[in-house]
C-alpha cells in the first residue's frame, strides 16, 4: 500500500495498520484500565513497603539490649549472718538486700577504672542498673551457697534510660527533666562502654524471657506469652479441625438438600463475618462464668478462638471437598464402596491439601487475634511465670503474642514502645512461617484433573 | 478415623482440665490503670522473693474491677481490686448481695494528677482552677450572666495564658482520674470565679448546681479519652495547643516530650503532693476479699509486702517510679496484718 491510497479520500479509513478513531478510544481505555491496575498495584507496595520499614526500624532495637558487667562481692556479712549456707536461710534476704552489694560493685569498678566521676556514694550507681540484677544475683547465690565470700562477675542489664542512651532514644536534652537519671550518669555510661564493660548484645530473653512490670522494660520478653498463643492454638487446632472437617463432610456429602441444610449453610457464612469481640464476650459468658473455668487460661482463649476459626475451616474444607471431581467419586462407588469408604479413602485424602492451608490460614488469623482476648483477661500483667506443664499451660494464667504486644504499647515508659514493634516482628515473623508451610503444603500435594 | 483419635485426645484433655480447675495457685488481681503499674512492680518483686507463683494482674479501670470483685466468692473470682478512688456505698451493697461481705480496705499511697502540654508548644506553664473551668465548663460567668461557654482561646478569659486555640484532653467518665479532675478542678473553679454561687442565686439547689459546675462543654473543645495516658500523649503530639491530663508517674516516664503547668502556683512534685501543697491530688486504693486470706496461698503475704516499708515506703521502688508515699503507712501495715475489714472500725 502507498500513501496515495489513504491520504486524499479516505478519512475513515479502517485498515489493519491504522486504526479508527472508535479503537484507538477503545484501546486508549485499555491502557488506562491497565495504569488503573499499576498504580493500585503501585499504591498497595507504597504502603507494604512504608509499614515493613516503619516496623523494622522502630523494632529491631529490641532484639538488643544494653548489658554492664560487674564484679559483685557476695558479702556474707549481709547475705549469710549465721554462716551456715543454708539455702532456706539465704532466701530471707530479699532483693533489697542485694542491690547495695551490686551498686557497690559497679561503684569500685568505675573507679578502679580510673573513671572520673562527680559522684560519692555507691547508690548513686542505682540508675545505670536494671531493677532486675538483684534477682539475678539473688537467684546464683541461693542455687550455689558456696560462692558467697567469693568476687563473682555478673553481666546484668543496664537501665532502660541507659539503654535508651547507647540506642539514640535518650538524649542530653531528652533526661533533663528526668529525675531518674542524670546528664553525670551519661558520661560514666560513655567512659564504660570505652572501658568494655558496657555494651550492646543480642537479646534473647526479648524472645525467650518473660513479661517484666513498669520500672523494669529493659527485662520484658515475649517467650511466655509465645507459649500462651502455642497452647491456644494447640486448644483450636485439635477443636476446630476435627469438628470443622466432620461438619463439612456431612454439610457436603451425607446432606440431604432441604431448607435445614441451606439454614445451616446461611449461618455459617454469616458466623465467619461476626466481628471477633462478639466472640470474647460469648466466651465471657459461656466458658467463664456459665461453665466456671478458671480466668486469663489459654484453654478459654483457645475455645473462644475455635468459635472464631471454625467458620474459616468450614467454608475452606467444602470448598476443597467440592473441588474433587464427581468422576473419583462414581468410580469408588461403582467398585462397590460404601459411601463412607469412598469418601474417607478416595475424597477426603484428595481434598487434603485444601483443607490443611485452609486450616492453617485460619490458625494464622487466631494467632493474630486480640480482640476476644481482652474481654477474658487475657490483658495485663499475666505472663509471667513459666507453665509447669501440659495442664498448668492450658490452665494458668497467660497472655497472648498480640495481647503482649498491645499490653506493651499502653505502657508509660517508652521503651516499651520500641518492644512492642519488636513485638511486632516476631509476630510477623510466625504468621510469615505459617503462611509458607501453607504454600508448600499446598505445591507439594495438589492435583489437578 | 484420624478425627476420630483426635476428638478422644480433646475430650481426655478436657477432663483433666475439669479436675485440675480446682486449685488455683496464684493471686488474681484486676482493677484500676493508674494503680496497674504500681501493681505489676509490686507482683514482680513478690514473685522473686516469695515462693508463690508472681500475681497476675489485670487492668480495665476502677469501676470494671470492683463489679469483678464483687461477684461473688470463690477460686473464678478475683482476690484484689485496685481503685484509684474509694469504694462507694453502692458497691458494697452490691459485693454483700453477692456474699462478699469482708472487705479489707488498704490505702497505697498518693498519687497526682498534672496538666502538661507538648515540650516545645505554646507557654501553658500555670493554671488556676478557675482557668480550666472557664476553658471547659459548660456554662460560665461573663460579665455576672451565667451563658454557654463561648471562648475559643485561653488568653479571652486569662490574659497570661497563651492566645491559642482551646483544646483540652480529658479522662473519661470510666476512669477514677475523671472524678478527681470534677471536684478539685472543675468545681474549685466554678467557686472561684462565682458562677457557682450565680447558680445558686438563680434557684439552683446546691447539688444542682455542684452537677453544673462539673458539666463539660460539648462542642469538640474538651475531648474524653476513654484509653490510656499514652492515648492522650499521641494526641497532644499531634496538637501543639493541646493540653492534656496525665498521672504524675506517666509525666516523670514522659519528661522528654511533655512540660508540665503548675496548679495554684504549685509544680507537682512527689514532694509538694505528700505536703499537701499541690491540690489535684488522690488516694489509691486495693480491696481483698477477707474469705480469700487462707485459702488463696501467698494473698496475705502479697497485701502485706505491698505496704512494707521497703516497697511503698519514700525510698521504695514505688515511690521511684512517681507514687507519694502514704504518712500513715505504719497504720495500714497494721491493718492488713491485723485483717481488719471495712465495716470494724468504722
Amino acid at each position: 500500500m502507498t500513501d496515495a491510497t489513504f491520504s486524499g479520500d479516505a478519512p475513515k479509513a479502517s485498515g489493519l495498520l491504522e486504526a479508527d478513531a472508535r479503537t484507538r478510544r477503545r484501546n486508549a481505555s485499555e491502557r488506562r484500565f491497565r495504569m488503573y491496575g499499576l498504580a493500585a498495584i503501585g499504591a498497595g507496595m507504597f504502603f507494604l513497603v512504608v509499614l515493613l520499614t516503619a516496623i523494622v526500624s522502630n523494632g529491631i532495637g529490641a532484639f538488643q539490649q544494653t548489658f554492664i558487667e560487674v564484679p559483685v562481692y557476695l558479702d556474707p556479712a549481709k547475705l549469710d549472718k549465721n554462716g551456715g549456707r543454708d539455702p532456706a536461710q539465704l532466701a530471707k534476704v530479699s532483693t533489697f538486700g542485694y542491690t547495695p552489694l551490686i551498686q557497690t560493685g559497679l561503684y569500685q569498678q568505675v573507679r578502679d577504672a580510673g573513671i572520673e566521676t562527680g559522684y560519692e556514694d555507691a547508690r548513686d550507681m542505682k540508675a545505670l542498673i536494671s531493677a532486675s540484677a538483684a534477682a539475678q544475683v539473688r537467684d546464683f547465690a541461693i542455687a550455689n551457697p558456696d560462692r558467697i565470700g567469693d568476687t563473682v562477675t555478673f553481666r546484668i542489664l543496664a537501665s532502660s534510660r541507659v539503654d535508651g542512651y547507647l540506642k539514640g532514644r535518650v538524649s542530653r536534652d531528652s533526661i533533663a527533666q528526668d529525675k531518674n537519671i542524670d546528664a553525670g550518669h551519661l558520661e560514666l555510661v560513655d567512659a564504660l562502654r570505652e572501658d568494655g564493660a558496657l555494651r550492646k548484645r543480642f537479646n534473647w530473653d526479648f524472645i525467650l524471657g518473660a513479661d517484666a512490670s513498669e520500672s523494669r522494660a529493659e527485662q520484658a520478653g515475649l517467650g511466655v506469652s509465645m507459649l500462651g498463643s502455642l497452647f491456644m492454638m494447640l486448644v483450636v487446632l485439635f477443636l476446630a479441625l476435627p469438628i470443622g472437617v466432620a461438619t463439612s463432610i456431612y454439610l457436603e456429602e451425607f446432606a440431604p438438600t432441604n431448607w435445614m441444610t441451606d439454614f445451616i449453610e446461611v449461618n455459617i457464612s454469616n458466623l465467619a463475618a461476626v466481628p471477633s469481640i462478639v466472640f470474647g464476650i460469648l466466651g465471657l459468658a459461656v466458658f467463664i462464668q456459665f461453665i466456671h473455668l478458671p480466668q486469663s487460661a489459654p484453654i478459654v482463649g483457645g475455645l473462644t478462638l475455635t468459635l472464631m476459626t471454625l467458620p474459616t475451616i468450614v467454608i475452606s474444607t467444602r470448598a476443597a471437598l467440592k473441588a474433587v471431581p464427581p468422576s473419583i467419586r462414581d468410580a469408588a462407588l461403582g467398585v462397590g464402596a460404601s459411601k463412607m469408604q469412598s469418601v474417607f479413602h478416595h475424597v477426603l485424602p484428595l481434598a487434603m491439601p485444601g483443607i490443611l492451608t485452609g486450616t492453617i490460614i485460619g490458625l494464622a488469623q487466631a494467632l493474630g487475634e486480640t480482640a476476644p482476648l481482652l474481654l477474658i483477661g487475657m490483658v495485663g500483667y499475666i505472663a509471667t511465670n513459666y507453665p509447669d506443664g501440659v495442664i498448668s499451660g492450658f490452665l494458668s494464667p497467660n497472655s497472648a503474642m498480640p495481647a503482649q504486644i498491645y499490653e506493651w504499647a499502653k505502657r508509660a515508659d517508652p521503651a516499651y514502645y520500641e518492644r512492642a514493634w519488636g513485638g511486632i516482628i516476631v509476630l510477623l515473623v510466625f504468621l510469615l512461617i505459617m503462611n509458607v508451610i501453607a504454600v508448600i503444603l499446598r505445591r507439594k500435594f495438589e492435583r489437578r484433573w | 478415623m484420624q478425627s476420630v483419635k483426635l476428638t478422644a485426645s480433646v475430650l481426655a484433655i478436657a477432663a483433666v482440665s475439669a479436675s485440675a480447675a480446682a486449685a488455683r495457685d496464684n493471686v488474681q488481681v484486676a482493677g484500676s490503670s493508674t494503680v496497674l503499674p504500681y501493681a505489676s512492680i509490686v507482683a514482680e518483686a513478690f514473685g522473686e522473693n516469695f515462693d508463690f507463683p508472681t500475681p497476675v494482674v489485670e487492668s480495665g479501670g476502677s469501676s470494671a474491677g470492683l463489679k469483678r470483685f464483687c461477684e461473688g466468692v470463690g477460686e473464678t473470682t478475683i482476690d484484689i481490686a485496685n481503685a484509684s478512688r474509694a469504694i462507694r456505698e453502692k458497691e458494697v451493697k452490691a459485693c454483700a448481695d453477692a456474699g462478699v461481705t469482708d472487705i479489707i480496705e488498704v490505702r497505697i499511697g498518693y498519687d497526682g494528677i498534672v496538666f502538661a502540654s507538648q515540650k516545645d508548644g505554646p507557654a501553658f506553664t500555670a493554671f488556676e482552677p478557675a482557668d480550666w473551668f472557664n476553658a471547659i465548663g459548660a456554662k460560665v460567668l461573663v460579665d455576672g450572666e451565667l451563658v454557654d461557654n463561648s471562648y475559643a482561646t485561653w488568653a479571652e478569659f486569662n490574659a497570661d495564658l497563651p492566645e491559642v486555640e482551646i483544646a483540652t484532653f480529658i479522662p473519661g467518665t470510666k476512669h477514677g482520674t475523671r472524678e478527681v479532675f470534677e471536684e478539685k478542678v472543675l468545681l474549685q473553679g466554678c467557686e472561684d470565679t462565682g458562677a457557682m454561687e450565680a447558680m445558686i442565686d438563680s434557684g439552683m439547689s446546691e447539688d444542682d448546681a455542684e452537677d453544673a459546675c462539673m458539666a463539660v462543654r460539648t462542642d469538640g473543645k474538651s475531648v474524653d479519652i476513654d484509653g490510656d495516658y499514652t492515648e492522650t500523649l499521641a494526641r497532644i503530639d499531634s496538637n501543639a495547643n493541646g493540653v492534656g491530663v496525665f498521672g504524675l508517674a506517666f509525666y516523670e516516664n514522659n519528661t522528654d516530650t511533655l512540660k508540665v503547668a503548675t496548679m495554684s502556683g504549685v509544680e507537682p512534685t512527689t514532694e509538694s503532693i505528700a505536703e499537701g501543697e499541690y491540690p489535684v491530688s488522690r488516694p489509691l486504693f486495693f480491696y481483698i476479699k477477707k474469705a480469700h486470706i487462707g485459702v488463696i496461698p501467698g494473698l496475705k503475704e502479697y497485701a502485706e509486702f505491698f505496704v512494707s516499708d521497703e516497697i511503698a515506703g519514700p525510698d521504695g521502688p514505688l515511690a521511684n517510679y512517681g507514687l507519694v508515699s502514704d504518712p500513715e503507712l505504719a497504720d495500714t501495715q497494721n491493718m492488713v496484718s491485723e485483717e481488719e475489714t471495712m465495716g470494724s472500725n468504722m
